[in-house]
């Protein structure tokens, strides 16, 4: 990650507001929160809906701008990147999973997985080498020719984690992964995801409903009315 | 894997709506190319108008007969190299469908006005001698199966033979001619006139209307004036016109031919940017959560929109590239079939090229709106629409 610092934490969330305007009504979403992750980390975010979780979630990913604060990522302050930049930025440095694998239809698995690899110059050796690599970890090797609708979802969603490593980010963002898995699929993606945390060093965030879930991250925080309100390690702020 | 896969997924996603849409704009380029062919039929004339040449016909209309001895006067005019006269001779072959253009000439003056026309040397010393000789174009003879040396009776509807009245007139065919120019008319029958002018049983010494042939094209309407003001005040006055102009004129008698076809083209291209428009925003509507995604795994926006472009570009210009070149089959196997009839039915380069031109404006115009949503499309917002 070219862009990241080797030092410091991997998520500096500071003082980060989000306010949203619907109508002639402005809606605080996110109360001049704090938020740090170490490199490594698994965290776990919970709340109710409409409690930002998933605003909290797209501010660090770069998807979305605070109204105030700053959020550095690795180092970087991304809430000062120009759109195009931040778009490159999240190619190289980011890794989506989302709840739905929104996998596209047209494309068999492994070019799915290789998706990302369009906004890169690297030789088609090199990509054919990563979309396998990514494919192995999940342990899809042999599906790569199948189209999403020939899988099952809980390997649908195992085709977008392999989408989210092949470029090999620091940062893997998380949005409800399992929020459409039965039980026990659920539990073999967060085994996969546990498994990138901790073999491959990968630093996981991840939004959840789902208790069973939030329990195998090694952070869990809770998010009320903007604010983080509770922790299970006593952070709060 | 290439920005082209992408394109070629997006396209294949509805694979019925995509081939609806490429079928309706495939008809619409298949027309554009069939009223093409027609609009060259009827301004051929135009398009292969002398620059040097102006026609000069009796003031009141075509019909009406101009002095023979106006050829020697106007040949007087500074600017004039050379005039020549035609007469409408309006005669039909055995059945009064079998209707093709005939008018008497003098050969040598029609032929150095005329050097379009292929004529062997062999027909052209037949012709001089030869008091009923006459040639006909390629196209005529071929609908006929005429040969050199046939007798052809041609039925007159307007001039009759003195003393002969209700009696064809008999020609001796010693030449066919025929023309490198495409396009040019190859239908007509050429008669000398002196033949004609002697048997004929009124109007001698009379003569439909004029070529002239001036020395500077710039100049072409100064002459155009010295030529009326000549016959100013006379019995019969003149309307003298740049060829082009004059062709233009006669195919208009039929109405704007190309004001019909440009309007047809008009409403049937409206339509299909009507259609192909429905269907690209509906496809980028139905793909809001896709291209959230794009965008959330680094897409900029602006290669969004190029993406959601190229696609309309693609459906547009190959469905309008696979119409013309279904027009350009169609014109190979009815141009054969029409020559008689319309000797300038077929596709040109030139409205090919306008064609290829106008699928390109219309894809991007298809894609335009579509695309720039796409762009515009907050990455936030889309995402949840997966």
């Amino acid at each position: 990650m070219s862009e990241q610092n080797g030092s410091g934490p991997m998520v500096d969330v500071r003082q980060v507001t989000r306010t949203f305007r619907r109508g002639r009504i402005e809606v605080p979403v996110l109360r001049g929160l704090d938020l740090e992750m170490q490199r490594g980390d698994f965290l776990a975010l919970m709340g109710p809906s409409g409690s930002g979780k998933s605003t909290l979630l797209n501010l660090i990913a770069g998807l979305d701008r605070p109204t105030s604060g700053e959020v550095f990522v690795g180092g970087a302050a991304i809430h000062k990147l120009s759109e195009r930049r931040l778009a490159g930025w999240r190619a190289r440095n980011i890794g989506f999973v989302f709840q739905f694998s929104n996998l596209l239809a047209g494309l068999n698995a492994a070019r799915n997985v290789a998706l990302p690899l369009l906004l890169t110059s690297i030789s088609g050796k090199e990509r054919r080498r990563r979309v396998a690599l990514a494919l192995d970890i999940v342990g899809l090797s042999d599906r790569a020719r199948h189209r999403p609708r020939e899988l099952s979802g809980g390997e649908q969603q195992r085709v977008g984690i392999a989408r989210a490593l092949v470029n090999d980010p620091a940062l893997l963002v998380c949005d409800e992964p399992t929020g459409d898995l039965d039980h026990r699929t659920s539990d073999g993606i967060l085994d996969l995801l546990a498994a990138l945390n901790q073999e491959h060093g990968k630093t996981v965030l991840m939004v959840t409903h789902d208790p069973a879930a939030a329990d195998r991250a090694g952070r869990l925080l809770h998010l009320d009315d903007g604010r983080l309100v509770e922790s299970a390690d006593g952070e709060a702020s | 894997m290439s920005s082209l896969t992408l394109i070629s997924a997006a396209l294949r996603r509805k694979k019925a709506r995509t081939f609806l849409t490429f079928s309706s704009v495939v008809f619409a380029f298949l027309m554009f190319g069939v009223l093409s062919m027609i609009r060259s039929a009827f301004s051929m004339g135009v398009d292969l108008a002398g620059e040097d040449r102006l026609v000069v016909r009796h003031r009141v209309s075509l019909f009406q007969l101009l002095p023979q001895s106006y050829e020697a006067d106007m040949e007087e005019l500074p600017g004039v190299v050379d005039a020549m006269h035609m007469t409408w001779f309006g005669g039909v072959y055995q059945d009064p469908q079998n209707f093709f253009m005939q008018s008497p000439v003098v050969p040598a003056e029609y032929l150095d006005m005329y050097p379009e026309i292929r004529l062997s040397e062999e027909a052209r010393t037949r012709w001089i001698e030869t008091r009923n000789g006459a040639v006909v174009g390629r196209a005529t003879a071929e609908r006929f199966g005429w040969e050199v040396g046939d007798r052809v009776p041609i039925q007159p509807t307007i001039w009759q033979q003195e003393g002969r009245e209700d009696e064809a007139w008999e020609f001796e065919l010693v030449g066919i001619y025929h023309s490198d120019v495409e396009g040019f008319d190859e239908t007509q029958m050429l008669f000398r006139y002196d033949f004609f002018d002697e048997t004929r049983s009124f109007g001698r010494g009379q003569v439909g209307w004029y070529a002239v042939r001036v020395n500077d094209p710039e100049r072409a309407a100064e002459v155009a004036a010295s030529i009326d003001r000549l016959f100013q005040n006379s019995a019969a006055e003149t309307k003298s016109e740049p060829e082009g102009a004059f062709a233009a004129g006669f195919a208009n008698q039929m109405g704007n031919i190309g004001l019909i076809v440009t309007s047809i083209l008009g409403a049937v291209f409206f339509t299909i940017l009507l259609v192909s428009g429905n269907t690209m925003a509906q496809s980028v509507r139905e793909r809001v959560g896709e291209i959230g995604l794009l965008k959330a795994i680094g897409f900029t926006a602006a290669r969004v929109q190029r993406l959601v472009l190229f696609e309309s570009l693609t459906l547009v210009t190959s469905a309008g590239f696979f119409g013309l070149l279904l027009a350009a089959g169609l014109a190979a196997v009815v141009q054969p079939m029409f020559a008689a009839y319309m000797p300038g039915l077929f596709l040109q380069g030139r409205d090919i090229f306008i064609g290829l031109g106008l699928a390109v404006l219309t894809g991007l115009v298809v894609g335009f709106f579509p695309a720039r949503r796409a762009m515009k499309l907050r990455t936030a917002f889309a995402l949840r629409r997966l």
